[in-house]
Formats: structure tokens, C-alpha cells, sequence
């Protein structure tokens, strides 16, 4: 079915489904942030200028938050990414173990 | 100074090509050229996205936007941040999976079909030149104070450097060039931080009392037939202007003619010092009353006037932490002077004066300096097609995509995001404080913003500013590096060998790469000439929005929708591009580069992703289902019977 694909990657993946699942909740959450995040410039930017943790607004807290959160949730997907792959290998290790 | 900055420029470009050469023999093969044999550590791997992704736009762009806009600047750094987690989440392991030298292969993996290969070679193209615009522009900016060359110079150097770096090696040595430079990018941008932050803040920023902090002058002045005549009998009026809303003041001193903002407060005239450039009829060149020459240039810019209410003396605060740093700055007792341009004619003489203007730090600090998100409806719309296409362009710039190919797996591919986003996502910081510090240590130049990053380097002593500029300059090697390769390949593997059925083999795939590198190169050299002075990080914005509107719809549609056709996905990339690069062209910002009056444009916003990225998933959707394979009559009739 693929053209010309890389060789290693012709390796079945059994997480794939979960993966993509996982994926797609984890962008539609961080782009709800990010939304809010646009919405609140566009309807009241003076709510930016307001102080809202150690003297720093919250357009800085937010923007930085937005940079902050995305390593965050990197770091979360791959951790769910490798549990689930090593669950769905840990049986044909097994087998191959007997 | 000059000696240690060609020194170290003239090392790091003999290391960068004796890298290539040695590279250059792994690169003998198509996988080797185009993928890097595509086994490059995730590790390493997630370094050279970040040394291939911060761009001249990250790092002279985004500085020098920070610098003049404030926060406004840092918003392109969110967003190109934000696009990380769409290329992770949703494309890097598909990518992978799907693919093998080009964004091309993952796109037309289902289908093999003749059109695709074409359509999105085409956009891969597009898209490279378009993001090769401010790199190139970004190397004659540096140039020009680190060897004292003209831009030209800096351009073709570039431009041949990574010729060189390409034709010999491919994608291997720009990886290892790309890692080079994204590791030392993060760490001396951290150096600079530092030295930032130990500095503190001052209402005089003298640079550590090496360059004296010059006070603007302001006089009193009476208005007499519509004339702004000055109070203090030295000067003489000449004559007045009005440009950008503002009245300018010609004025006779001693013999040196010079231009003044006429600026009215309670009832009362006064005339402001500024800074002017003058273009004689003949060619030449006056500045601020005198003719330019290598001493007589514009004055480095940009002071905070007010600190959290207090000015003068007492006002400076001496070494401060991270975030009293973005406070202080953000205070509504702080006022910040940065300072604009308007053009006006007087005669036969081009004038830009650059005059002064007082914000207040609680306005610097959030959005609004330069995208008007308190403005006209359609400027708001401008903002959020700008924030939609950061958001979506990353997932989608071929440059980008094809180090999916360098690594063995996808996992190491998930892997190598996240690394990558780490290092970015600091850097992105970092931007914040270096251009924040630029803005107030009085080392913008007014007249062009780009290179605020290595001036404030610079304002830290000569060996600070010779290596941060050796940096950007690998900075822009890097990204260009990346750029040739996704283009060269293109041009050999999509075009020659997969569309048009060459069927070269593995020695001639590298050599066409090799002729296609070269001649984008000389494309890329010229039209770093062509727009000198341009801001970078807004000409990588437009190529965001192309890459998101071209190439975004058909990668998304392809994972997500089975009823996704070849013919679908080359209609939506000819309208996204058609769609992004219709719209720029004929936008006010680009009105105004053409020379002409921005209100005059037919399209009212600069910004394409909101219209064009919908338009092109809309017209994918509704193509595909016009041209899916009707069922088949027969089959589903054995079916019945069966």
C-alpha cells in the first residue's frame, strides 16, 4: 500500500491506532487553550494587562504557559505512547521468551 | 573587533565546510543525499530540527520585532511554538511511516499518482523560496557590521557557502550543521540573557559606560500662520511637513539643516529632536543634518523613559531576576520610548525621519503595538489568520517535514519532537528577554530592527557580538541548508525521477540534487538582494501561511478521511497556494514594498490562513467526493446474488 517506504518502518505497529487516538485528543485540548488564548486579545486585550502571578500580566503568564504546557504535554504523550507500545510487545516477547 | 569577528567567522566557516567534505562520502547514495541515510540518533535528530526551525525569523526576526512591538513580537515565538504540538500529535510518526525522502512520497504513498507528485513538488518549491526570502535577507543583514561588507556580499556568501554545504554532502552535513548551530544558538542565547539580566535597567543605558546615553532635545515653540516657529533664537524655520499623521519641522542650526516632530501637549508647542535620513536628488545620503559616512550612521535607539514610576537616578535598578525583569518592564509606571518611521518628500529629496514615542510598559507588555487587536474588524481578522497559520504552518513546511527521514524509526521520530520542542520552546524564551533588552539598552538600529539581537551582544563587548553574529550566521547556513535539500529534492526525486519517469538511478538522483541545489541557490541569492530591508519574521509569517494553506489540508485529510482522492488533494494544494499567495500579493503590506500607498491595496489584510487554509480543506472535501469511485454495478450485484 505505501510507495517506497522506509525500510524499518514496514515494521507492524500495534500501538498506531492508540497512538493517533491519543494524539488527536491531546492536539484538541491544546488547541482549545490556544483558542482561548487568541479569543481573550481579541475580545477584551486589557484583561492582558492585568497582574496575575509575581508582578508579570497575564499576557506573559499566558504566553509563556502556552510554551510551558506544550513540553509538558509532549513529554505526557510520549510517556502513554511507550506504555502502550511496550504492552501491546510484551506478549510477543513472551512468546518468543517460551 | 574586526580582527575577532572575521577570525571566528573565517573559523567556523572553514569547520562548517570541512564537515561537508567529510560528510561528503556518506552522501554517495539517494538515501544518503536526500535522508541521511536515515539514521541519524533521535537525540541528534531533535537538535537539528531546532538548529533547522530557528530560523534568521527566530532569532533576528523575533528579537527585532520584540524590540520595536513588544509583546506583539513575541506572539510570532508562541506561535511558531504552538505548531510543534500539531507536527507532534498529529503528523511526525505518519510522516514517517508514510515516507521516505520527501513530504511528497508520505502525501502520494496511497496513491501513486502523477498529478500529486507534481502538485506537491510544486508547493514544496513554492513554499522553500518563499522561507529562503528572509534567510538570505538575514545573512546580508549580519554581514554588513560583522565584516563590514555590503548586503549583496553577505548574500552571495551565504547562498555559496551552502551551495557548498549541499552539493557535497546532502542532508548529512546539514544535519550536523543544523545540530551545531541549534546547541550553540540555546546556549549563547542564554549567555546574552544572563548578561541582560545583570545588567538590569536604567533610564540611561550607556552600555557599562562605554557608548555616552544621548538625551533628545526638545524646544519650546509658538504657532504663527500654521507655522511651528522654535522659541530659542539659534534656530530658524524652514519649513513643515505632514506624514504618517505626524507634523515634521524643518530647521536651520548653525548651518545644519535638520527635521523635528511638532508635538502638542496641554495647549502647549514643542518641537522634538529626531533622527533623519535624507536621499539627495544626486544619491547621496544625509543623516541627521550631516553626510553619511562610517561615523555619521543613525544612533542605536530604544530606552525605558520611566521605571515603575520612578526616573531619572533613582530609577535604576542593578542586576535583576527573571521575572522582576518582565515585571518591571510590564509595569504601568514604566514608560518605554521606542521610535517609528515616516516618509515624506521635501523637494527632490526622500526624507525618513525616525522620531520618538512614549508607550507605557502595561501597553508594551501585551498585544496591540503591532497587530491591531482593538482595531477594525478586519484587522482582527488579520490577527487570527495570523495566529492560525503559525499554529498550522509548522506541521506543514517541507524543510521540516523531510528530517522525519533522517531517523531509523517512528518512534524515534515521536521522540525527536519532543526534543526538538524543548530546545525551541526555551529559545522562544529567551527571545523574550533578548529583545526586551534590546529595547531598553539603546541598541536598535531604527532603521532596520533585524539585527537588534547581535547589537545587544555587542553592547556587551566586541567577543560576545563576534560570536553571536558567527551564530546567526550559522544560523542562517542552517536553515538554508535544510531549505536547498527539501527543494533539491523536490526538483530530482519528485519531478525528474517519480513524475516524469527518468528512472535515474542512485548516482544520477544525487547528481541532479546536486544541479537542483545549485539553481535554487542562485534563485535564493537573488531574491535575497531583491528584499534588503524587509523584516524577517514577517516574511516567514507569509511562508507559514502558504505551507499551512498548500500543504496542511491534503496531510490532515489524507490520515483522517478514507474518502480522500489524489484528484482531491491536487486541487487543494493549487488553491492553497494560489488562495495564500493571491492574497499576499495584493495586500497593503506588499503594496507598501511595492512603493505604493497601502490603503490602495484590493485586499484589505496581509494575513491568508483564515481564507485560504479553509478554502483549500473545503475544496479537497468537495472534490474528492466528486471524483470517488462510483460502486461498481457488477460487483455489487454478485454481491447480492451471493
Amino acid at each position: 500500500m505505501f510507495h517506497e517506504p522506509a525500510e524499518k518502518s514496514q515494521v507492524k505497529d500495534l500501538a498506531m491506532a492508540y497512538k493517533t487516538r491519543l494524539g488527536v485528543w491531546m492536539f484538541l485540548v491544546y488547541a482549545l487553550v490556544y483558542v482561548l488564548f487568541v479569543a481573550i486579545n481579541l475580545i477584551d486585550p486589557s484583561m492582558m494587562e492585568k497582574t496575575v502571578l509575581m508582578g508579570l500580566n497575564l499576557a506573559v503568564v499566558y504566553g509563556l504557559g502556552l510554551i510551558v504546557v506544550a513540553l509538558v504535554m509532549a513529554v505526557i504523550y510520549n510517556r502513554m505512547c511507550l506504555v502502550e507500545e511496550r504492552r501491546l510487545e510484551a506478549p510477543a516477547s513472551d512468546k518468543a521468551g517460551v | 573587533m574586526e580582527t575577532i569577528s572575521i577570525a571566528l567567522f573565517v573559523f567556523f566557516v572553514a569547520f562548517v565546510l570541512g564537515l561537508s567534505f567529510f560528510f561528503a562520502r556518506k552522501a554517495k547514495s539517494a538515501a544518503g543525499y536526500y535522508a541521511a541515510g536515515g539514521n541519524i540518533h533521535w537525540a541528534v535528530n531533535g537538535i537539528a530540527f531546532a538548529g533547522d526551525y530557528l530560523s534568521a525569523a527566530s532569532f533576528l526576526g523575533i528579537c527585532g520585532m520584540i524590540a520595536t512591538a513588544g509583546y506583539d513580537g513575541f506572539l510570532y515565538s508562541i506561535g511558531y511554538l504552538a505548531g510543534w504540538i500539531v507536527a507532534l500529535f498529529v503528523v511526525a510518526e505518519p510522516m514517517k511511516r508514510m515516507g521516505k525522502y520527501t513530504f511528497t512520497d508520505a502525501l502520494d504513498s496511497k496513491f501513486n499518482h502523477k498529478g500529486i507528485q507534481l502538485a506537491a513538488a510544486v508547493s514544496t518549491l513554492v513554499v522553500s523560496i518563499f522561507y529562503l526570502i528572509p534567510q538570505m535577507v538575514g545573512a546580508g543583514v549580519l554581514v554588513t557590521p560583522l565584516l563590514g561588507l555590503p548586503h549583496w556580499v553577505g548574500v552571495i556568501l551565504v547562498g555559496s557557502i551552502v551551495i557548498v554545504i549541499v552539493a557535497t554532502a546532502g542532508m548529512t552535513s546539514t544535519t550536523y550543521v543544523q545540530f551545531l548551530k541549534g546547541g550553540l544558538l540555546v546556549i549563547f542565547s542564554v549567555i546574552v540573557t544572563g548578561a541582560v539580566l545583570l545588567r538590569g535597567l536604567s533610564t540611561t543605558p550607556d552600555q557599562d559606560g562605554t557608548v555616552p546615553y544621548h538625551k533628545y532635545a526638545t524646544i519650546e515653540a509658538t504657532v504663527a500662520d500654521g507655522k511651528a516657529i522654535p522659541s530659542d533664537p539659534a534656530f530658524r524655520f524652514l519649513d513643515a511637513k505632514e506624514a504618517s499623521g505626524s507634523h515634521f519641522v524643518k530647521l536651520e542650526n548653525a548651518g545644519k539643516l535638520g527635521w523635528w516632530k511638532q508635538i502638542e501637549k496641554e495647549g502647549k508647542v514643542s518641537l522634538v529632536e529626531l533622527q533623519s535620513v535624507v536621499v539627495l536628488a544626486d544619491g547621496s545620503k544625509v543623516i541627521n543634518g550631516a553626510p553619511a559616512s562610517k561615523e555619521n550612521q543613525l544612533r542605536q535607539v530604544g530606552n525605558l523613559e520611566a521605571i515603575d514610576g520612578k526616573t531619572g537616578a533613582e530609577a535604576t535598578t542593578g542586576s535583576v531576576g527573571p521575572f522582576e525583569f518582565l515585571a518591571k518592564i510590564g509595569s504601568p509606571g514604566t514608560q518605554v520610548r521606542t521610535w517609528k518611521p515616516a516618509k515624506f518628500d521635501d523637494g527632490d529629496a526622500k526624507v525618513t525621519a525616525y522620531y520618538p514615542s512614549i508607550t507605557a510598559g502595561s501597553k508594551i507588555m501585551r498585544p496591540g503595538q503591532k497587530f491591531k487587536v482593538e482595531g477594525t474588524p478586519i484587522e482582527k481578522l488579520d490577527f487570527i489568520s495570523l495566529m492560525l497559520a503559525l499554529f498550522l504552518g509548522t506541521a506543514a513546511l517541507p524543510h521540516i517535514l523531510i528530517r522525519y527521514y533522517t531517523v531509523p524509526t517512528p518512534a524515534a521520530a515521536r521522540k525527536s519532537t519532543i526534543v526538538a520542542i524543548a530546545a525551541i520552546g526555551f529559545f522562544y524564551v529567551l527571545t523574550l528577554y533578548m529583545g526586551l533588552g534590546a529595547m531598553v539598552n539603546a541598541v536598535v538600529n531604527p532603521a532596520d530592527n533585524n539585527m537588534s539581537g547581535p547589537l545587544l551582544a555587542k553592547s556587551f563587548g566586541p567577543i560576545l557580538f563576534a560570536v553571536i553574529s558567527a551564530i546567526a550566521f550559522a544560523t542562517v547556513l542552517g536553515t538554508v541548508a535544510g531549505l536547498i535539500v527539501a527543494a533539491s529534492g523536490a526538483v530530482a526525486h519528485d519531478v525528474m525521477d517519480r513524475y516524469m519517469g527518468l528512472k535515474l538511478d542512485d548516482r544520477k538522483k544525487v547528481r541532479m540534487g546536486k544541479i537542483a541545489a545549485f539553481v535554487v541557490g542562485i534563485i535564493a541569492i537573488i531574491l535575497g538582494i531583491l528584499f534588503q530591508g524587509v523584516n524577517v519574521t514577517f516574511l516567514v509569517g507569509l511562508a507559514f501561511a502558504v505551507a499551512a494553506s498548500a500543504n496542511l489540508p491534503s496531510i490532515i485529510m489524507l490520515l483522517f478521511w478514507k474518502r480522500t482522492t489524489p484528484q482531491g488533494i491536487v486541487a487543494s494544494i493549487l488553491v492553497g497556494i494560489t488562495l495564500s499567495i493571491g492574497i499576499i500579493l495584493f495586500s497593503p503590506d506588499m503594496y507598501e514594498l511595492y512603493g505604493k500607498v497601502r490603503s490602495d491595496a484590493p485586499i484589505p489584510f496581509a494575513n491568508p490562513g483564515l481564507f485560504s487554509i479553509p478554502m483549500s480543506f473545503l475544496t479537497l472535501v468537495v472534490v474528492s467526493l466528486m471524483t470517488a469511485k462510483k460502486p461498481d454495478a457488477k460487483a455489487n450485484a454478485e454481491l447480492a446474488v451471493g
